[in-house]
């Protein structure tokens, strides 16, 4: 088929014929050259190598100081609270969310209204502003107790034994986080077709059941990169609990620098290396789990890059091997 | 059809629907409408957009709540029961107890997207547990067979031509063994050369005698299996009869202009 190209040229007509095409070996096609393109990476990659040098020889980061006091201690014991902090209040958080999405699309104006008012007054606040507060709780209201609404009391507790600082420090990260989860939620669940309410319930399916097996799974696929979006923020704004006296990663990192106050510049790399190394891993969860949550809704799930890279070195393995042979 | 739970014959409903009025907002949808299904019976309802047919269809299953009038499946009223003089809403539990024993299957099918073809036919009789999982897994296979789809149990409906998902639909509303099936324009979303494989699947549910209501546009089907066609319009019935009655020997002008429309 590829020997009638350009072969047939009727007789009689007048432009010249176009050259004649190569022979089939030679019509391999030589792509486009882009030397702009090229120029810039150039230009950025010796942007990068020169910021890369800087850092690595500046005697000003002091690389040494950053190696000890890298896996101290007392950084990891600073770290293990950033880490429970920021668990509890994910889970917290989103739990929080789960209900006042819920909240806000009830079909109940209160339960509207008040779901609404959380979101607005939480998201106004400032994290800070908020965590003081709790901080400051036990002056506010002395004693929790539980009881009737505006009758007796069956319980009674003091709230300055009942909030310690971690208390203080996950309660108001969950109460910042569950209004912004709301949000994320809520989004979610309205992205699912109305369609998929309807089918579930003309098959008769239970409440419980439609949500957490038919919405819910589908409403994840939307709320899972913009939750771990909040996540990552939330990882940070645990350095905040600093000021309600928890020593989480950074807590820690800022009260050795006004001991050691000549290694500060390395200690905040060390805290710095630690918060990346904590969203890399968040990224990297967050990559899988929206895998598991596109099935059926992708044609075929695209390879992972760990399967990538093994088709990659296979490939590579089988040219040679045929370059060898040849 | 393979499985003990599936072998027992399911008894046809009759259905009775009772002077029913509804409006969405100031349009009035449904003017007054009562008809009669007898067990076993194939309705096709026929009628311009917008003339009530799908609302019809889901109130028969209280997807949408009638302002007055009922409908009952073997004389017992769909979603509500009398309380001195007027009825009152059946509790969401019991709505639901009742939705089990009418099948409903969509315009856009609806399947749920992240099940396969097989957990979305066994989810219904697994989840109201009326079988156990490996039971109801057993019964939508035997169902998936029934529609031709034994080789796709596995596969998402995203990966299903339109026939093929409708087709899964079905399945799915005859896994709780309903004694009555409403069709909502079964294959008005369906590329023309896959209406036929769904036509066929509902061919064979009127042959087994189940009671179906379909509304369809699809003329020449509904002569070939309905045993009654009902033609509606602004929300009331103008004509109801044999098919070879109203397709052929209309007696009233509105469905006289809509099947020389439609034919």
């Amino acid at each position: 088929m590829s020997e009638s190209l350009g072969t047939v040229v009727p007789p009689g007509t007048a432009p010249p014929p176009p050259p004649p095409p190569p022979a089939p070996a030679a019509r391999r096609v030589v792509p486009l050259r882009h030397p702009r393109r090229w120029a810039a990476t150039a230009a950025v990659l010796v942007v990068a190598a020169q910021a890369a040098h800087g850092l690595a020889t500046n005697p000003f980061y002091q690389w040494d100081r950053f190696g000890y006091w890298f896996a101290r201690p007392v950084v990891l014991q600073g770290l293990g609270v950033t880490l429970e902090v920021t668990a509890w209040s994910a889970v917290l958080g989103l739990l929080g969310g789960v209900l006042l999405a819920l909240g806000r699309l009830s079909a109940s104006p209160v339960l509207r209204a008040v779901s609404w008012s959380y979101i607005w007054l939480f998201r106004s606040v400032p994290l800070i502003v908020v965590l003081l507060f709790l901080y400051n709780f036990s002056a506010l209201y002395p004693v929790l107790s539980v009881g009737v609404p505006f009758g007796p009391a069956f319980a009674t507790f003091d709230e300055s034994r009942l909030a310690g600082d971690m208390a203080v420090a996950v309660v108001g990260l969950s109460l910042n986080e569950a209004a912004y989860a709301a949000e994320v939620v809520r989004a979610g669940v309205l992205s699912v077709d109305q369609g998929q309410h309807e089918a579930a319930a003309a098959l008769g399916l239970p409440a419980s059941y439609r949500f957490t097996r038919i919405v819910l799974p589908q409403a994840l696929r939307a709320v899972v990169p913009s939750y771990v979006n909040q996540l990552i923020g939330l990882v940070k704004s645990t350095s905040l609990v600093f000021y309600v006296s928890l020593l989480d990663v950074f807590g820690t990192v800022q009260s050795l620098g006004s001991t050691y106050s000549g290694d500060i510049v390395p200690l905040l790399l060390v805290a710095t290396a630690w918060y990346v190394i904590l969203t890399s891993a968040v990224s990297v969860v967050q990559y899988y789990v929206e895998r598991h949550y596109a099935r059926g809704a992708v044609r075929s799930l695209p390879p992972t890059p760990l399967q990538r890279l093994r088709a990659g070195f296979a490939a590579a393995g089988a040219r040679l091997r045929k370059e060898a042979a040849a | 059809m393979t499985g003990t739970a599936a072998a027992a014959p399911v008894r046809p409903a009759a259905v009775e629907v009772h002077d029913v009025h509804k409006s969405y907002g100031s349009r009035r949808v449904l003017d007054g409408v009562s008809l009669t299904v007898r067990p076993g019976e194939v309705t096709v309802v026929l009628g311009p957009s917008g003339s009530g047919k799908s609302t019809l269809l889901r109130v028969v299953n209280h997807l949408e709540r009638p302002e007055s009038g009922y409908v009952s499946l073997n004389g017992e009223p769909i979603g509500v029961r009398p309380h001195r003089g007027h009825f009152k809403e059946l509790s969401e539990r019991a709505i639901l107890e009742q939705r089990r024993r009418i099948g409903f299957v969509f315009q856009n099918f609806n399947l749920f997207p992240h099940l396969t073809a097989l957990e979305n036919v066994a989810a219904a009789p697994a989840a109201t547990g009326q079988l156990d999982r490996d039971g109801a897994r057993e019964l939508a296979r035997g169902l998936l067979a029934r529609v031709g789809l034994a080789d796709h149990a596995d596969a998402y409906p995203r990966r299903l031509s339109g026939g093929q998902q409708q087709r899964v639909a079905i399945a799915r509303a005859l896994a709780l063994r309903p004694g009555l099936i409403l069709f909502d324009e079964p294959t008005s979303a369906l590329d023309p050369e896959l209406v036929g494989e769904v036509l066929s699947v509902i061919r064979d549910l009127a042959a087994d005698g189940t009671t179906l209501v379909i509304v369809t546009h699809e003329i020449g089907f509904a002569r070939e299996v309905a045993d009654r066609v009902v033609f509606l319009d602004e929300g009331r019935i103008l004509e109801e009869g044999p098919p070879a009655e109203v397709l052929d020997h209309p007696r009233h002008p509105r469905t006289r202009a809509f099947l020389s429309k439609v034919l």
